[in-house]
């Protein structure tokens, strides 16, 4: 068990790609850390350098307070999942598992206690003689865990290892992960593209977009404060609603009308030096029938047509279609292409609400709907700096 | 992939034309087989069945050493050629499937053209130069030539077969603790054993069936190989007819590779087929 720590990583391929710009990252003893982003924003590569697969083009790695740029994985001690689970078709459930122990020339009675422990954990006892070929999509996931942890590694390594997972067996084995790294508490550094795997399982969320660190937190960090609009519509779902807003005398212009700028907003936007065009963000959590709502004054409400009702059983999925148009951004088209549909241009915006099982409203009609204020987030457009959070305390690191 | 009609007519109408297609390239087989067999006397009658059954050609061939010093010669000759071709074919086959070096493609290419390339124009060049050099009518006069056109083969053939082996496997191995050595002996040539036996096979046959560089490039019993040997074949006497030794000695030929073949055929199939399966 070792603490990691990457100063100033930087990966450079031979082409002239910066694929990592010097990532600056520590990770406790025994920690679970989750590097998440969309496809190519170099959480792999990250993941690769710490196993020793990919060189280091500059900066520093140190495992246990040791720098290992230069040792070759087999000698840096950290065992790796795989998303194909990467089983040696040729071998055994048992030969897979042994093959770490094999390769460290460890006894033979040793390898079997070690094997079937693993196993037991894992149950996989009565699977032990089958060849990976035969087992399910399950089975061979928990194989390649078992050949990680059967070594007790100062880290595992796991690269998206659930995301080849049907559904309902991915939520299963999640629960699985996380139980057996509070048991056996090995240092843990886990990548994944969904965002919902990062909240639930990490101690620690590491959020990157093409090669830099976004915002590093705890999961609740990340989804109450988001440094910038990426990390704001990256975490969450439903994610975050993006509307465009306009600061004016003494009110904020955005689709569903006016909302008045109260000393908290004011004194931020001038601290920040805000332009007039802003985007505005909040979570479908934040609004409510406004039916339902005691304190109706607190917060703003509107009256909107609906487009579409989701009823979720706990809570209702509520769709809106505002006038004013989408919110235009940057970060915002990189979001909508991770996605994987840049947004069909539009004149309206649409707008995502959960509302309590209990509210009436229905497709069609028009609704009242209350909307907290106080959740509400500012983006500048340009860089995406989330300028409600400038008065607290810096949330975690943000870099550039 | 369209699903194929299995019904009694389809199955009658496939099996007929795999029988045309069977005989077609058996009857020549067939045909060398029953001539070998036939008498002297009886070898021009025109019989695919012979009317006189003889063993004597086959008796022969043994009986003289011209046949059995070419037998040994083709065989140590083709073993070899085989062995170092696929060994460095698979070490070069990896290095292509697996790395990114400077000159890769160069590489690929230049072997794509020595496989191409007419091996008729190269049988002067090749004659003068190992009359010079002493390498003419010696056994590594032939096994050089054999690897320089097998390694192509060779190469193409592995390199297609490492292409199918999942790098991350690799990785694991790198990563439970193997050195790149043992990563490749342990679990990728495990893996890429189908792939290494059908290039063997089709190397070895290859080099036991040439007759171009065999006949330009030998000149005594020393190290010409069986089918050169089988040309300069003369009957018992100066005027018998030697077709039915000839008929034997190429019968006796085609054994090996049939046993080749039929040795490592479950080996074949897999690895003709390793790819469509996921491991």
């Amino acid at each position: 068990m070792a603490d990691i720590v990457l100063d100033k990583v930087t990966k450079s391929f031979p082409d002239g790609t910066t694929a990592v710009h010097g990532i600056d990252l520590e990770i406790a003893d025994g920690e679970f850390v989750i590097l998440v982003g969309p496809s190519g924003c170099g959480k792999s590569t990250t993941l690769n350098m710490i196993a020793g697969l990919e060189d280091i083009t500059s900066g520093e790695l140190r495992i246990g307070g040791q720098r290992v740029n230069d040792r070759a994985p087999k000698d840096r001690d950290i065992a790796m999942v795989f998303q194909s689970y990467a089983l040696y078709p040729n071998m055994t459930v048992r030969e897979n598992m042994a093959f770490p122990l094999k390769l460290a020339k460890m006894a033979k009675e040793e390898i079997d206690r070690k094997v079937g422990e693993a196993a037991k954990v894992l149950e996989l006892t009565e699977h032990l003689d089958r060849k990976p070929a035969n087992l399910s999509g399950g089975q061979r996931q928990r194989v390649a865990m078992g050949r990680a942890i059967v070594r007790s590694p100062k880290a595992f390594l796991m690269d998206e290892p659930l995301s080849n997972l049907d559904a309902k067996l991915r939520v299963q084995m999640r629960t699985q992960v996380s139980r057996l790294q509070k048991q056996l508490g090995t240092t843990t550094v886990y990548v994944t593209h969904d965002q919902t795997e990062a909240m639930t399982l990490g101690d620690r969320v590491v959020v990157m977009r093409g090669g830099h660190l976004q915002q590093v937190g705890d999961p609740q960090t990340l989804y109450d404060r988001p440094v910038n609009l990426f990390v704001a519509g990256f975490i969450g779902s439903p994610s975050m609603n993006f509307l465009p807003a306009t600061v004016e005398e003494n009110a904020l212009r955005c689709p569903m009308g006016e909302l008045a700028l109260d000393d908290r907003l004011r004194r931020l936007l001038t601290a920040a030096d805000a332009p007039r065009q802003l985007v505005l963000g909040i979570r479908p959590e934040h609004f409510e029938d406004a039916a339902l709502v005691d304190q109706a004054g607190k917060g703003f409400t509107f009256t909107a047509p609906v487009d579409l009702v989701e009823s979720m059983g706990s809570d209702k999925y509520v769709y809106f279609s505002v006038e004013g148009g989408p919110a235009v951004a940057a970060d915002l088209e990189d979001l909508a292409a991770d996605a994987g549909g840049a947004d069909v241009p539009h004149d309206r915006a649409n707008l995502v609400t959960r509302l309590s099982a209990e509210s009436r409203v229905r497709g069609g009609q028009e609704a009242r709907i209350w909307m907290n204020v106080d959740k509400i987030h500012l983006f500048d457009p340009s860089s995406g700096r989330n300028i409600t959070l400038q008065e607290e305390e810096p949330a975690g690191v943000a870099a550039s | 992939m369209a699903t194929l009609d299995t019904g009694p007519r389809a199955k009658l109408k496939w099996g007929l034309l795999d029988a045309v297609v069977v005989v077609f390239a058996l009857i020549p087989v067939l045909w060398v087989v029953s001539l070998s067999l036939k008498t002297t006397a009886t070898l021009t009658d025109g019989n695919f069945i012979p009317r006189e059954w003889t063993l004597d050609n086959y008796r022969l061939i043994f009986q003289t050493d011209q046949f059995v010093r070419a037998l040994i010669n083709s065989i140590g000759i083709a073993l070899i050629s085989t062995l170092i071709a696929v060994v460095l074919g698979t070490m070069a086959a990896y290095a292509i499937s697996r790395l990114d070096f400077p000159g890769k493609a160069l590489l690929v290419g230049v072997s794509l053209l020595i496989a191409m390339f007419p091996q008729v124009s190269l049988v002067s060049p090749l004659f003068n130069i190992e009359r010079q050099t002493g390498l003419f009518d010696t056994w590594p006069g032939l096994i050089l030539p054999y690897i320089t056109f097998a390694l192509p083969l060779a190469i193409y053939t592995l390199s297609a077969f490492f292409k199918q082996i999942p790098w991350d496997l690799e990785k694991a191995a790198k990563m439970d603790g193997a050195t790149q050595a043992e990563a490749f002996r342990k679990v990728i040539a495990p893996l890429a054993a189908p792939g290494v036996f059908t290039t063997a096979i089709l190397v070895f046959i290859f080099c036991w069936n040439d007759f171009l560089f065999a006949i330009s490039l030998t000149s005594t019993e020393q190290s010409r190989t069986v089918p050169v040997a089988l040309s300069f074949f003369t009957g018992a006497s100066q005027f018998e007819d030697p077709t039915g030794a000839i008929s034997a000695a190429a019968v006796v030929i085609t054994i090996p590779i049939i046993l080749f073949v039929l040795f490592f055929q479950k080996r074949i199939v897999a690895g003709l087929t390793s790819g469509a399966v996921k491991g």
